[in-house]
């Protein structure tokens, strides 16, 4: 077994055990704690993958932002523990069983490919910055402008979502 | 590494987000368990996009194995922009019933 093997397997275990803690664990706040584990995992990954860029802004973007701001609202809300929803056992098992079922379908048909397709491992320069940077900026320009005015109108969106009720409606 | 394994894992973590989305009554959390699945599929975006980079087609263009890349990055901005929208709308769902309970939405047909 190589080196890189190991290092697929521990990054795996580590990615799969914390997302099955992260949707165990009764409070919320270690939920969000696991989750930033299973993006520094996926980060690895890249890493492992030689996608440098992608590495940097998962971390930056998912387990930076994202997950502040996920922190941020659970303990805005004061959401622990004792204010988890209670849970119907039968529709937990149905749930298991059918997301289980998927799992196993997928499995099986993936097996049945006998075709042998490596992964470039910690090599290559599809991922660096440089290359990336010439990609988006030559052929994906475009994309990437009307992406800011979906940013635009996610900010608005979420000011006027959020913003409190001016009229008190008092029935 | 054979692309097998990327795949499984990917879809074992997708496997976990469904899991948590059918099972878990907690709104956040299934937020949380879209955005694992959003994870999922993003490593397998990269895995494929390095086993491009392995073909002949590579050789010939420079940008052949980064498009997958790109891609996942534009997934990564438009996911930024769905959580702060969701989030809002979930904030103003516990103002307005005080639960993040998701059984609680029934009640918006009344």
């Amino acid at each position: 077994m190589s080196i890189i093997q190991i290092i697929f397997l521990l990054l795996s275990v580590m990615a799969v055990g914390s997302a099955l803690m992260m949707i165990t664990s009764k409070n919320p706040v270690n939920s969000v704690l696991w989750l930033i584990v299973v993006f520094f995992a996926i980060s690895g990954h890249y890493i492992l993958l030689n996608a440098q860029f992608l590495a940097i802004v998962n971390i930056i973007v998912y387990a930076g932002a994202i997950m502040v701001l996920f922190l941020f609202v659970v303990m805005l809300m004061n959401l622990n523990a004792e204010t988890e929803p209670v849970k119907n056992r039968r529709l937990q098992l149905i749930g298991v069983t059918s997301g289980g079922a998927l799992m196993l379908i997928i499995v099986s048909a993936i097996n049945k490919i006998d075709v042998e397709q490596l992964v470039q491992i910690n090599a290559g320069d599809s991922g660096l910055i440089k290359v990336l940077g010439m990609n988006l900026f030559k052929n994906y320009v475009l994309p990437f402008e009307i992406s800011s005015v979906l940013f635009l109108s996610a900010m608005i969106g979420a000011v006027v979502i959020g913003k409190k009720e001016e009229i008190d409606i008092k029935k | 590494m054979d692309i097998k394994a990327y795949i499984i894992l990917s879809l074992v973590l997708f496997t976990i987000g469904i899991i948590g989305v059918l099972v878990r009554r907690n709104a956040i959390i299934i937020f949380m368990c879209v955005e694992l699945m959003l994870n999922a599929v993003n490593l397998l975006l990269v895995a494929f996009s390095k086993m491009h980079a392995l073909s002949s087609a590579a050789k010939a263009s420079a940008t052949f194995a980064s498009d997958a890349q790109i891609f996942v990055f534009f997934i990564m901005v438009v996911a930024a922009a769905e959580v702060s929208v969701g989030l809002a709308i979930i904030v103003m769902m516990y103002r307005n019933v005080h639960t993040v309970d998701v059984n609680f939405l029934n009640r918006l047909k009344n």
